[in-house]
């Protein structure tokens, strides 16, 4: 944990692992979040409580 | 005299606010117990994730100001609140950024909530700059280096002078004070806007329904 974190260079992008892996999280988080159906979710109504 | 207490009533601007507000935000809006069907996705869950992570940014902050550097780096106790409040920022920006994402992509500036959009930006820029003052205040070596490398960024823009990052009382200050009055009324401002306004509908492919709104409307 002391150490530098290593570092992805690749052309003129320059990004250390943990900020590339935790982006590649936030991405699949985007993802899941528009795909997998939401609970309790109602098509009989208009509107839902909250 | 009831007419000249009623003209003076219309010229007041406390009564032109609560009348500006009754008409604005009933409380129906502001405390709603029922929301358009299309607000079942997890993407809207981004925003309320985001200040759920703030509620724990200031609850954890407060501990530490109360007990101060020492205790945060060498009890253990200490230790616990510092790695809270640490990851309760992180799970604050990353759900920001995916709450700026889904907004983004459903273009939530549409009809009249641009002002929204706009004080969204806002707070983004303040929680930078609480974050960054956050980790100047942190007492350790990591903050003398972070704030050594800083000054000169910062005083290439000219604000050095009064934003000195190698001061640590002002910066202190700031971080515990003033900027995070400012996020926690930005936010509520955020959230009274989207009350006013309701949530923003979903997106149309070229004037027609898309196929989730299809969907939704069993068609």
């Amino acid at each position: 944990m002391d150490q530098p974190a290593g570092y992805l260079h690749w052309g003129f992008i320059l990004i250390s692992y943990p900020n590339l892996i935790l982006i590649g999280i936030m991405i699949v988080l985007f993802i899941a979040a528009l795909l997998l159906p939401f609970p309790g979710h109602a098509s009989d109504g208009r509107e839902r409580k909250s | 005299m009831s007419s000249h207490v009623s003209d003076e009533s219309a010229r007041s601007w406390t009564a032109a606010t609560r009348r500006q507000l009754e008409r604005r935000l009933p409380w129906e809006n502001l405390l709603p117990d029922r929301q358009p069907l299309w607000v079942g996705s997890w993407v809207y869950v981004f925003g309320v994730v985001t200040i759920a992570a703030l509620v724990w940014v200031i609850l954890s902050g407060t501990i530490l100001a109360l007990f101060g550097p020492q205790w945060w780096h060498l009890s253990r106790a200490g230790r616990f609140f510092n790695s809270l409040h640490f990851w309760s920022v992180q799970v604050f920006f990353v759900f920001m950024v995916l709450h700026l994402w889904g907004q983004y992509f459903m273009a939530s500036w549409r009809e009249g909530r641009a002002p929204t959009w706009m004080v969204g930006v806002v707070t983004f820029a303040v929680s930078i700059v609480a974050a960054f003052t956050g980790y100047l205040s942190q007492q350790n070596f990591d903050a003398q280096w972070i704030a050594v490398n800083a000054k000169d960024a910062v005083n290439s823009t000219g604000v050095g002078g009064f934003f000195n990052v190698l001061n640590f009382g002002q910066m202190y200050g700031l971080h515990v004070m003033l900027l995070p009055i400012g996020i926690t009324l930005l936010v509520v401002l955020h959230i009274m806007q989207v009350r006013m306004k309701g949530v923003v509908p979903p997106l149309e492919e070229n004037g027609k329904p898309t196929a989730r709104q299809r969907k939704l409307n069993g068609k």
